[in-house]
């Protein structure tokens, strides 16, 4: 499990970073979304990896801590994924003022040619 | 609710521009003099707490002139739930934060606040974000209010609209969303490694680290830096500062001043607790680092002055002048020895904030002389759909033209050009001065002969101030004495808020000494983290303190999560 995972954080950060560099607009908000996933799964994955664990402990009952996840990351990558949300649309906004007003799509509002 | 208890003070500079950001989105647009008044009184509200907030920072006689408040969120006991902390640094940060506020709004209300929608709204919710910031002491938390004041500085960035600031803007976004994610990064590292949070828990952590997470808590820490300083306007990854701010509105920009200096208060915060003396094998983590980072951005920022051909670049890399400065200081502290510069340091941060607050206001004043801004104002103006700019709420106030005006804004400029670049008499000069003398104390770096470091840091600290002079007073003659164009009309709410800020320069240089033993009694206490350690960790609970069944507990609003 922690080879898949460590795998998937890495092809999307990897994929992230390169889009990010494209010169284009839609390329660099697919980047920025890509990374993002990246690092929720990293976030997700510092609160350890288990198995049929929940995060949750009940209110009466045993409270036996190795039976549970660690909730903390849980509610990280929660508030994490609402913000890079609201963040990202945002930049999907501007991004599309900037074609509206340049005419182009590139980030610097110019054609490089 | 357990009764309107003094400490509540201590979240009323988050919640009191929340409430009024939200109250004002209620507003129509057009009820633009309603809105200022409330953003106003929020801002006045905001600076009488802060003086109230640090006053008890101050403490009394009895506790060392250092007493600490703590606020539990929610009531959860201290290392489990989110803390606001007040200690003399975060009150003096919240104070200069509604110190600038208020003159950037007054300035707005000429003309800014109506070129595009929810002005006030966007900036109260900005400085909610940057008050958060400065009061919390949990570290996912602070990405929270990072997050707030990013987001809300990116609609005040592009307020106005026009295709340069969009364009500005895009970047802007995008190198803060990469850079949030770094945090995000060093935050979750710094979970898996530690397992805590909260600053202070952390710093108690820090000692028994075992060996084997001991270089993936540096690394942590390095990715978390690389974050603040992004934020903080450092080389290399400061590229993007000069164009935003100069395409920021004037008022957006004095405010942006601030923005920086989040980067390094949290810098500051975190490197006083983790790496200082109390950080066992972590000590001194970074400080090299730092240094070099500081000198590098220095000679970087220095020929940005030099360079640059207006004056809202000016302002720009003047902003990045003040943060390298600091962040050299900030390393030569933890680096041990250097902590008495911090006091001079912080005294320069304030001097330096205010000043360049005032040089993005006159910026816009001086360059409407040259017609660049006012045809881009008219132009926005038109395409956001804004029937006129003198609609009903203005008629009254169009067209003051004051007598003598350019005098008064050339006598301001000199003196923030003054300030700026570190001569007497005026405050930037008296904390460079107080920065540098403590540097080269035999009792300062490397007990006995200054370090050759410490030589190169003096050097480029006066030769950036050289730059800095010869730069403003280029663009002095050529603004003042070159141009034969009438003075455009300056509306009497532009030049208040510009004088405001260099009377407050002046006050700075007269009452300098008592300023001067708040910033080093404060640089005592970041260099004793136990103090503001110990205090977290034992904060009481409501519940504790108040037996009976009067404990409540209390409604948890700003939980951030």
């Amino acid at each position: 499990m922690e080879h898949v995972l460590a795998a998937a954080i890495g092809v999307l950060v990897a994929s992230g970073v390169w889009l990010v560099l494209r010169p284009r607009t839609f390329q660099v908000i697919i980047g920025l979304c890509l990374l993002s996933y990246g690092v929720n799964l990293f976030i997700f994955a510092m609160g350890r990896l288990w198995v049929d664990k929940a995060p949750i402990m009940e209110k009466n009952g045993v409270i036996d801590p190795s039976q549970f996840a660690d909730p903390v990351p849980q509610a990280l990558v929660l508030t994490a994924i609402v913000i890079s949300f609201a963040t990202t649309a945002l930049f999907l906004v501007v991004m599309m003022v900037s074609r509206g007003l340049t005419g182009t799509d590139h980030v610097d509002g110019k054609e490089s040619n | 609710m357990a009764g309107a208890s003094p400490e509540h003070l201590m979240i009323a500079p988050i919640v009191i521009p929340m409430v009024v950001g939200a109250l004002m989105l209620l507003y129509d647009d057009r009820q633009r003099r309603a809105k200022m008044i409330m953003s106003l009184g929020s801002a006045v509200a905001m600076l009488i707490v802060a003086i109230e907030l640090l006053s008890r920072a101050k403490g009394s006689e009895l506790t060392g002139g250092n007493s600490i408040g703590f606020y539990l969120l929610g009531d959860w006991a201290s290392p489990f739930g989110i803390v606001l902390v007040v200690d003399r640094l975060s009150a003096m940060m919240l104070l200069l934060t509604s110190i600038v506020a208020i003159p950037a709004l007054i300035y707005a209300s000429a003309g800014w606040q109506g070129q595009g929608q929810h002005f006030h709204s966007i900036f109260q919710f900005m400085i909610m974000g940057v008050n958060g910031a400065f009061l919390t002491g949990d570290l996912f938390n602070l990405f929270v209010f990072f997050e707030i004041l990013l987001a809300a500085s990116y609609g005040l960035m592009l307020h106005g609209s026009g295709q340069l600031r969009v364009r500005a803007g895009l970047h802007y976004i995008a190198i803060n969303l990469i850079g949030a994610l770094l945090f995000l990064i060093g935050v979750s590292l710094i979970y898996g490694v530690t397992g805590t949070l909260n600053m202070a828990d952390l710093a108690t952590r820090i000692v028994n680290i075992s060996e084997a997470d001991r270089p993936m808590l540096h690394a942590a820490a390095g990715v978390l830096g690389i974050a603040f300083l992004i934020k903080a306007g450092a080389w290399p990854l400061a590229f993007w500062l000069p164009p935003t701010y100069q395409a920021a509105p004037a008022p957006v920009g004095a405010m942006f001043a601030i923005l920086t200096k989040v980067g390094i208060y949290v810098i500051l915060r975190m490197t006083m607790l983790l790496f200082g003396e109390s950080g066992g094998l972590s000590a001194g983590f970074g400080s090299e680092v730092l240094i070099a980072v500081g000198l590098l951005s220095l000679i970087y920022a220095t020929a940005g002055v030099m360079t640059s051909q207006s004056l809202g670049r000016m302002a720009g890399y003047s902003v990045q002048v003040t943060s390298a400065t600091l962040i050299a200081v900030i390393g030569f502290a933890i680096g041990g020895g250097g902590m008495a510069m911090l006091g001079g340091a912080m005294y320069y941060m304030i001097a330096s904030t205010l000043a360049t607050a005032a040089l993005f206001l006159l910026d816009e004043v001086l360059q409407r002389r040259q017609g660049g801004i006012a045809a881009i104002l008219a132009l926005t103006a038109d395409a956001y759909g804004v029937e006129t700019p003198e609609d009903d709420t203005e008629a009254g106030e169009v067209g003051i033209t004051i007598p003598g005006v350019l005098t008064v804004l050339a006598i301001s400029f000199f003196a923030v050009a003054i300030v700026l670049s570190g001569m007497p008499p005026l405050p930037g000069f008296i904390g460079k001065f107080a920065m540098l003398s403590s540097g080269l104390n035999p009792s300062g770096l490397g007990r006995g002969e200054p370090a050759p470091i410490m030589w190169l840091f003096v050097f480029l600290v006066v030769l950036s101030g050289f730059a800095t002079m010869i730069a403003l007073v280029r663009i002095g003659m050529q603004t003042f004495w070159g141009d034969d164009e009438p003075m455009a009309k300056v509306r009497l709410q532009e030049v208040i808020p510009i004088v405001g800020l260099v009377v407050l320069l002046v006050l700075m240089a007269v009452r300098a000494h008592p300023l001067m033993r708040y910033t080093e009694i404060t640089a005592r206490a970041l260099a004793r983290p136990t103090i503001y350690i110990d205090g977290v960790i034992t904060a009481p609970r409501v519940e504790d303190k108040q037996v009976p069944a009067a404990a409540a507990p209390m409604p948890e609003g700003e939980n951030g999560a």
